[in-house]
């Protein structure tokens, strides 16, 4: 259990001087806050923003706390702001448990034990030799959320990540995914378009224009 | 450190490039304290101006320059004019990348062999044709204007525009604007020229010039096929140079000096022809004629480049043909019987100068892809995109080797260094920089910038994903940019020639080196040994992925 809270702060995002959204929230533990918006409303930039990858063309103001701490000036990567995009992203090169070992931290230990362990929770036991280019859509999809979740974030983003899915899958992989981020008591932000999302993700849901 | 490499990137180029090009003017002008000379005076240049035969000299690197590419590139247009999307296109395509690796003297030595007189061609022609019972009496190779020289350079010149031309097109979107014209009533081969030719050519304006610079000043070729009596500008600066009177050397660096005027001015005619064909072109846009002229842009540009892979073909089967000859009479198309003695004698000469090869390649190509990898790194890491001075990439293709070499040499000879292996791999790598660059950041600019973004959020540092994510994706494209690099290296002569002093000799310098008085059997196995070997490093490229990732289905669609 993580017990995290991730609170954005007065933050406001421009482009070339106009400014693409403003948002202030707090996010407590397993609660996930859903952004809606249209597109070019600013919804990945917040993202990318928050995860600390943003353009350096955009201009932005305000701070992301975690557990009251100011992240803005770390890196992406000490940051501890797991992510999950459209697509599972698995990196082609590795094995499944290539992809969660690169994941975990270097002092983590019995690795292949939580691995295991791991993917026998999602249903997918025993693949941890296989090639990620023969996993189906919804198996990748758990994959990447089992890795994400390895990797011990304070929070977590998602980013229409159930938007490539067809429909029957999107419902289960929907449930697994918010099941399991309420379960180990992580903030989320969910960005999506579908009404559907925002309703199961019982959250508060915030509209950008 | 990453900043730092882009920087040197920069600065070993063009430090040694322009200032060497400064230097090489120094002994022209009498200052040259080595050899015990420190006033300046223009005696070198009176003695320039009285050598024999100079104008010749002059007039036949200034007419390869202006003709090779003004011919190439006509040809490679009207091909693409005539042949985009045929079957025919499909096929050239996949052949133009090998084609590129053809090493300049290998290919220069199958042209001539199967050219000559005596040649693979007249052989077969002698047997039906023309009856002939002796090698008829006319000079072909070595012509004195220079003619096979031109044709040699346009062979080679094809495939590289070509290359050019294709990496360049997609940004057009020729397809969207040929249907444009054609709904507006053009004939296809029309349409191109007008719609897509005009656009096109700005983008490979700067590889043209590359080929003027080069087609007026190379060494190599001009040794090969060039004329001899007298030879061209280039062949008379290294015969100076290497004279064991030290005193020419004041006359070798006027020469360069020279050689570097006349590939401006070759590049200046070309501006002007530019602007020629430029208001030409406009008046014939205007014009609004719809398939004037279509047959026969057709014809020449679907007959061309056949024709130049005959050539290519037929130049390899001369090597070849020659190489495993035992007894050959003239007007037979074939020897009378075959040996492998010529490959038995030839062993024992090749061991060292291919241990030299594969040492220098190897070496300055890592060098050179350690220093592009860590610039695009730090390109991408600083998110500013492409950098600006990136142009001066082109600087040792645009400025004639002659001369910035001689320069380098002058400058070691200032600082009383010897030659050695390492000066001839800084050598190499300022040539292999540019090729490793062109074909590696193209893949490296264009991987999804999410995997990095991912392996960050899943705590991974910059160097960890740098390493662990993009090296291993990129597996295929930097061991393609390995196989490039190693084969320029290869096909390298004035580098190892001159910056070597001779001591260091490569497959390339000592296959050029067999040009005059070896045996025909004897030049085609070094030949084949020189054209081989980037061969080897392409075929590497081409299975080591396929081996390496052969249970990792998605990294098929990665590259």
């Amino acid at each position: 259990m993580s017990n995290s809270v991730l609170d954005l702060k007065d933050v406001r995002l421009s482009l070339t001087g106009k400014q693409l959204l403003e948002i202030d929230c707090s996010v407590g533990p397993g609660e996930i806050l859903t952004v809606m918006g249209p597109s070019g409303s600013g919804k990945s930039s917040l993202l990318a923003y928050i995860a600390g990858f943003l353009a350096p063309v955009f201009e932005s103001s305000g701070s992301v706390l975690v557990n009251g701490v100011d992240i803005c000036s770390l890196a992406a990567e000490n940051r501890r702001i797991g992510l999950l995009f459209q697509d599972p992203l698995l990196f082609p090169h590795l094995s499944v448990a290539g992809n969660l070992r690169f994941a975990m931290l270097s002092n983590a230990k019995q690795k292949s034990q939580a691995i295991s362990e791991g993917l026998n929770d999602i249903g997918l036991a025993g693949f941890d030799d296989r090639d990620p280019g023969t996993l189906s859509g919804g198996q990748a999809s758990r994959i990447a959320l089992l890795r994400l979740l390895l990797s011990g974030p304070n929070a977590v983003l998602l980013d229409e990540p159930f938007s490539k899915l067809d429909t029957q899958l999107r419902e289960e992989t929907r449930t697994l995914v918010f099941d399991k981020l309420r379960a180990s008591g992580l903030p989320t932000i969910l960005v999506t378009h579908d009404q559907a999302d925002a309703e199961q993700a019982g959250g508060e849901i915030r509209t950008l224009l | 450190m990453l900043r730092w490499a882009s920087h040197s990137l920069i600065f070993l180029l063009a430090a040694p490039i322009l200032l060497g090009t400064f230097i090489a003017s120094l002994p022209a002008f009498g200052y040259f304290p080595p050899l015990g000379s420190s006033d300046f005076s223009v005696e070198a240049w009176r003695k320039l101006f009285d050598v024999p035969g100079l104008t010749r000299s002059v007039l036949i690197s200034l007419i390869s320059g202006v003709l090779t590419p003004l011919i190439s590139l006509t040809l490679v247009f009207l091909y693409l004019a005539s042949a985009t999307g045929s079957k025919l296109d499909l096929w050239i395509r996949r052949l133009v990348s090998p084609l590129l690796s053809f090493p300049h003297a290998a290919a220069a030595f199958g042209l001539a062999f199967l050219i000559a007189p005596s040649g693979l061609f007249s052989r077969i022609i002698s047997s039906g044709l023309t009856g002939w019972e002796r090698p008829p009496d006319i000079l072909i190779v070595n012509d004195t204007w220079g003619l096979s020289l031109l044709f040699g350079l346009i062979v080679k010149e094809v495939p590289f525009l070509l290359l050019m031309s294709l990496a360049a097109l997609p940004q057009l979107q020729p397809r969207y604007r040929i249907e444009v014209a054609r709904t507006l009533g053009y004939r296809p081969t029309i349409a191109w020229l007008k719609v897509i030719a005009p656009s096109l050519y700005p983008l490979v304006r700067l590889p043209v010039i590359a080929v003027i610079v080069f087609a007026s000043a190379t060494v190599d070729v001009a040794l090969i096929l060039g004329p001899t009596l007298p030879p061209t500008l280039s062949v008379r600066v290294l015969s100076w140079f290497n004279d064991p009177d030290l005193n020419l050397r004041f006359l070798a660096a006027a020469g360069s000096l020279l050689q570097l005027v006349v590939s401006l001015i070759a590049v200046a005619i070309w501006l002007v022809l530019e602007k020629l064909v430029g208001l030409l072109w406009r008046f014939w846009l205007a014009a609004g004629n719809r398939n004037t002229g279509e047959s026969l842009a057709f014809v020449i540009g679907r007959g061309a480049m056949p024709t130049v892979l005959m050539v290519i073909a037929g130049s390899l089967l001369a090597l070849l043909t020659n190489a495993f000859a035992g007894p050959w009479r003239f007007p037979s198309a074939a020897p009378s019987s075959w040996t492998i003695q010529h490959w038995a004698n030839s062993l024992s000469d090749l061991s060292a100068p291919l241990f030299n090869t594969v040492l220098i390649s190897v070496s300055s190509t890592l060098l050179a892809l350690i220093l592009v990898a860590a610039t695009l790194e730090s390109e991408r890491q600083s998110g500013k995109g492409k950098s600006t001075v990136m142009w001066l990439l082109y600087l040792p293709l645009l400025i004639p080797q002659i001369v910035f070499l001689f320069g380098i040499i002058v400058l070691t000879e200032f600082a009383g260094w010897q030659a050695n292996l390492s000066l001839v791999i800084f050598g190499h790598l300022l040539f292999v920089l540019p090729y490793v660059f062109l074909s590696f950041s193209e893949a490296y600019r264009q991987l999804d910038p999410r995997w990095t973004q991912v392996a960050s959020t899943l705590g991974a540092s910059q160097l960890k994903s740098f390493w662990q994510i993009r090296i291993p994706l990129l597996l295929a494209p930097i061991l393609t940019a390995l196989a490039i690099g190693m084969a320029i290296s290869i096909s390298l002569f004035l580098p190892t020639q001159l910056l070597g002093a001779g001591r260091i000799t490569t497959i390339t310098t000592e296959a050029v080196a067999l040009t005059s008085g070896a045996s025909r059997n004897l030049i085609s196995v070094w030949a084949i040994v020189q054209l081989s070997l980037p061969i080897v490093g392409f075929m590497m490229a081409l299975f080591i992925p396929k081996f390496i990732w052969r249970n990792r289905s998605g990294m098929i669609d990665t590259r």
